[in-house]
């Protein structure tokens, strides 16, 4: 296994991706998220950010352009992607969803018990394992989605809109845990938004995408040292980086695609 | 569908009070039992024959159970085989499209010419009217799996076994399983019209065989008293299919709905 620091942090260079059906959907980007980085990906609709995503991943491949990441150097275990929707077995109990990278890679349900009760206990749901995702309220199920993909031990966690479809108390609740869970256990995180508070309040760079082609226009780096809690929302420091990012955005979206779609 | 004990005590009450007022039109109304016979006279027919009933219900039974068991299989198996291959699906459904818009009545006497065996004869008809609910529902299921779910098991790179094992096979189970209720009335359409094409003739007969003979000797009671045995089969398929699909769906509560719960 390789230990090269270069290949636990996430190296895109030149990147684009054309779908099947002839849609650019990213086009020339190159970035790069350090081994314990948190990261966020804010743009309009069908700016790409879920298939940059898909690409750190390799669930989808470039059609350009290079990219390192540990899931497609060091394999499925060192990546956990965490949906919009919290995309779990309905026919299964929380402990066999959480289970489930585990038992894929080969270890039994006795030998998977540890891990999964440890990750269990570390988001919070330490009580549930037997019951079945349609018991549980939305956040729970996003949590159970989390566990998912932590069991694994991963060093980086991608995240695709992961809380837009919750309510804005718990919502926020994940979000003072998610910072939590990311510094406690070193990973890097890339996570897509749609919010920009959002991407401010959690994130060390917050990087602005453009649409059609999809593309990454501006890389802002929110100085506010982490783990941050609620109060950080009142400076203005917050709201300084909101506004900028605010502005960004509306800049890509008055940018007139460059011909190329 | 979920009754509570109180709606069966209604729904049995229902059947009683229907069964008094069958009773007392035919007494009252001097109703000859060649042309209606009160339901008591039915019961005594039954009892009556119970023996030679008895030979012909069984022997229906196993055409139905047999063709729905082997629906099941052919059902599962050939819905697997389209979903991995598609070229195969292609080629293939619309013979099985074919098999299923032919009225089985039709190509009964076809079958009862080219197979020797009267019950395999019998029994490749009622399959042919069984299996298509469950094919077609079982793919349908098979290509419900999610697709963010197929993503992760991508992610973790799962075998293709572990694919079908841990999410394709339980995506498809609710499909199936209401493939079966609808196959299980089926099979006992098709094995019974399949009998009244194949007739009375012959050692092996079964209910359908009993109708069509009691028919020929205008003896209404003993219709009656097979048709009673029909009925009886009929609702068992539906309770036993409903049993098995409460118990096999457990984990799915809730979700069971969405998919079609109700039929006939």
């Amino acid at each position: 296994m390789d230990l090269n620091p270069l290949s636990h942090s996430i190296v895109l260079s030149d990147v684009s991706r054309r779908h099947p059906n002839g849609t650019l959907a990213v086009h020339g980007v190159s970035l790069d998220v350090g081994p314990r980085e948190f990261v966020s990906l804010v743009g309009p609709s069908g700016c790409g950010k879920s298939t940059l995503l898909r690409l750190i991943a390799g669930l989808d491949k470039p059609t350009a352009g290079h990219i390192n990441s540990p899931a497609l150097e060091l394999g499925p275990a060192q990546t956990g992607f965490v949906f919009q929707d919290a995309t779990l077995m309905p026919w299964a109990n929380v402990f066999d969803n959480v289970a489930l990278p585990l038992r894929l890679a080969g270890r039994s349900h006795a030998d998977s018990r540890p891990a999964v009760e440890a990750v269990l206990r570390s988001v919070g749901l330490g009580d549930v394992e037997s019951s079945y995702p349609r018991e549980l309220s939305g956040g729970m199920r996003m949590r159970v989605s989390i566990a998912r993909a932590l069991v694994t031990e991963p060093r980086v966690l991608l995240m695709d809109e992961p809380f837009a479809a919750l309510d804005e108390i718990t919502r926020q609740r994940l979000n003072d845990d998610l910072q939590f869970w990311w510094h406690a256990r070193g990973i890097a995180l890339v996570f897509v938004t749609h919010s920009v508070f959002e991407a401010v309040y959690l994130s060390e760079r917050v990087m602005v995408m453009a649409a059609r082609p999809g593309r990454v226009v501006a890389d802002i780096r929110i100085a506010q040292p982490c783990p941050r809690d609620a109060s950080f929302r009142l400076t203005p420091g917050f709201s300084d980086a909101c506004r900028a990012v605010s502005q960004a955005l509306e800049q890509a979206s008055a940018m007139p695609a460059d011909g190329l779609s | 569908m979920r009754a509570g004990p109180t709606s069966w005590i209604r729904s049995i009450l229902v059947m009683m009070g229907w069964l008094v007022v069958w009773e007392l039109t035919v007494r009252l109304a001097k109703i000859p039992a060649y042309t209606l016979p009160a339901p008591s006279v039915v019961l005594q027919t039954l009892l009556l024959n119970a023996d030679s009933l008895a030979g012909s219900w069984w022997f229906t039974l196993k055409i139905t159970f047999g063709a729905l068991l082997l629906a099941c299989a052919g059902g599962v198996a050939m819905a697997g085989l389209f979903a991995l291959y598609a070229p195969i699906e292609a080629a293939f459904l619309p013979l099985a499209v074919v098999l299923q818009v032919t009225p089985v009545v039709a190509i009964a006497p076809l079958m009862l010419i080219y197979i020797d065996s009267t019950t395999a004869a019998l029994l490749l008809c009622a399959w042919i009217v069984a299996f298509f609910p469950i094919l077609s529902n079982t793919l349908v299921g098979l290509r419900s799996a999610d697709a963010n779910l197929h993503d992760l098991f991508r992610l973790y790179r799962a075998s293709p076994w572990q694919r079908l094992r841990w999410l394709l096979a339980p995506s498809a189970l609710p499909y199936f399983v209401s493939g079966v209720k609808v196959s299980a009335g089926l099979s006992l359409i098709g094995a019974v019209t399949a009998e009244m094409v194949a007739g009375a003739a012959g050692r092996e007969t079964g209910l359908a065989s009993r109708i069509l003979e009691a028919s020929f000797r205008t003896e209404t009671p003993k219709m009656f008293a097979a048709l009673t045995l029909l009925v009886i089969t009929g609702l068992l398929m539906f309770w036993g299919s409903g049993m098995l699909s409460d118990r096999l769906l457990s984990p799915w509560r809730g979700r069971a709905t969405n998919v079609e719960d109700v039929q006939q």
